[in-house]
């Protein structure tokens, strides 16, 4: 049996992955409205979090920290649960991953947010969350994806 | 009013994030991640352009909080970063993180200069 997830690069859509390049000419509407469902949960905990933690241009973005390393983690976790699973629901990716992950991390506010602590004269900030954001998203991911692995491996050898 | 607001921005965002990313691979067959390099350049170009702007906080919520939020995407970027990793590409990984943020900070520091200096 194929396992649709293994050459998987791309968490959003993998066109060398078979059933990644069917699902859209298979059920475009159904995949579109899951991927708009998921991204609208992922956006309004999102801004619900920036909301609660709100942040003056000079001062560190912890909500989008929080939210973009927390984002990356999850990720690691569920790629590592699906493919575990030979690609899992066809419509898991879709949701969680496209749509709700997605949807909750962003890398627009992340650069305007550098540019406009640079543009208050705080480059020190700006630095720092730069290269904090962008450690500790692959740390992240990396820690999701092999703690994942290997919580599932020794679940299945026992 | 504010959350059905990001709720339509999300709900568009993210699915062109998708489609965008399909029609990149479609057109390159490539192990570097040009689609969501592609998304995450373009969302912070507009949201340099909003935020250069005063427009208010009804179309910051709709465009910038709703849409370009979900058009962009760190986990994706930072997956596709690591499968690169795993995968014995290593200078694609290093080319995405340093291209990633240095084109998507040239990007919106380039809209937010371009509204700035059209307003005057």
């Amino acid at each position: 049996m194929p396992e649709p997830s293994e050459s998987r690069g791309d968490p959003d859509v993998d066109l060398r992955v078979p059933a990644d390049r069917r699902e859209l000419t298979a059920r475009p509407a159904t995949i579109l409205a899951t991927i708009a469902a998921g991204g609208v949960l992922g956006a309004l905990a999102r801004a619900g979090l920036q909301h609660v933690a709100p942040h003056s241009p000079t001062s560190f973005p912890w909500a989008t920290f929080g939210i973009n390393l927390s984002g990356c983690l999850l990720i690691g976790v569920l790629m590592a649960v699906l493919t575990h699973r030979g690609g899992g629901h066809p419509l898991a990716r879709p949701f969680l991953g496209v749509g709700v992950l997605g949807g909750f991390t962003t890398f627009s506010a992340y650069t305007v947010d550098i540019q406009q602590a640079l543009v208050a004269g705080a480059p020190g900030t700006a630095l720092a969350y730069l290269a904090a954001t962008l450690l500790g998203a692959l740390v992240a991911v990396g820690l999701g994806d092999a703690g994942t692995a290997a919580l599932l491996r020794r679940r299945a050898a026992r | 009013m504010t959350v059905l607001l990001i709720a339509l921005g999300a709900a568009v965002g993210a699915p062109l994030r998708y489609l965008t990313d399909r029609a990149v691979q479609s057109r390159h067959d490539s192990a570097f991640p040009w689609g969501t390099l592609t998304v995450n350049v373009v969302g912070s170009l507009l949201l340099g352009v909003l935020v250069g702007w005063p427009t208010g906080p009804a179309v910051t919520a709709l465009l910038g909080t709703g849409f370009c939020g979900a058009l962009t995407t760190y986990s994706t970027f930072s997956y596709e970063t690591l499968r690169l990793t795993q995968g014995g590409h290593r200078l694609l990984a290093l080319a995405n993180v340093v291209g990633s943020v240095a084109a998507g900070l040239a990007a919106a520091a380039a809209g937010y200069a371009l509204t700035r200096a059209l307003l005057g």
